[in-house]
């Protein structure tokens, strides 16, 4: 069974979600319950760190497009950080990057922010 | 030419060892290891659409997974027995249009035209869907 986990950190009013492993149509529920426990919870700054994740399918890629939107009309963010070239890749190819903010590192990303 | 079989239920759980399937077959043919990431992916794809799309999420259909290689090329043949499809019907991807919609449609196909180097579909409504993946073998 695909391994794949989250760690939430919290940074003054900043949510990480660190993402490890394998994120595919079988784990992208535990994201999407993550996405919606910070929505829940009116946090709209989100900073995803995916330097532990190895893997993601398109069905991964799908959680970020279903609540980007709701966290925009909020005047939040989902910054994506750390990616790994492999990872990288599979957004590019689909043209995320139109829509996303990457960035190097979770740091830049969260200093994203407070511009 | 070689031939290995994988039958798994289309459940999503099943993805993992789908991938693993196809890693050490890949593998074995010759395949760079950057190769063999895209076709794992093209073939999570392949599957995850059977499951999702040809099956609705039940858990007790088949996907018939047959990887047969030789020195030019690996073929991956996945085949259902769900609802048929016509791919020529799938979008391309639209990033806007998923803006506003809220989800993704069709990015596994494009992923997989993408990814491989042929992607053929055959489908006979009531009996099977079938999908063959080819990559070629780069030093061939």
């Amino acid at each position: 069974m695909a391994d794949f986990s989250t760690i939430l950190k919290e940074q003054g009013d900043i949510s990480v979600i660190k993402l490890k492993g394998y994120l595919d149509a079988h784990t992208a529920p535990v994201l999407e319950n993550k996405f919606d426990e910070l929505i829940k919870s009116s946090k709209y700054k989100i900073v995803v760190d995916f330097a532990d994740l190895a893997y993601i399918s398109s069905a991964g890629l799908g959680v970020f497009m279903a609540y980007i939107e709701k966290v925009r009309e909020n005047q939040g963010d989902i910054k994506l950080a750390s990616m790994s070239d492999k990872v990288y890749n599979i957004f590019d190819l689909l043209g995320f990057p139109l829509l996303y903010e990457i960035y190097k590192s979770e740091e830049e990303a969260i200093k994203k922010f407070s511009e | 030419m070689k031939t290995k079989k994988l039958i798994v239920k289309s459940r999503t759980e099943n993805l993992s060892k789908i991938r693993d399937f196809v890693s050490s077959n890949a593998s074995e043919a010759g395949f760079s290891k950057d190769e063999i990431d895209e076709m794992i992916l093209a073939v999570d794809e392949a599957c995850t659409n059977v499951i999702k799309h040809a099956y609705k999420f039940s858990p007790d259909g088949d996907i018939i997974l047959e990887i047969k290689f030789d020195d030019n090329a690996l073929t991956i043949t996945i085949e259902d027995n769900g609802i048929s499809f016509n791919p020529d019907v799938i979008p391309e991807p639209d990033l806007q249009k998923y803006y506003r919609e809220h989800r993704v449609g069709g990015l596994g196909m494009y992923l997989m035209k993408t990814l491989m180097d042929e992607v053929k579909y055959k489908s006979e409504p009531g009996k099977f869907n079938r999908v063959s993946l080819t990559k070629k073998l780069k030093s061939a």
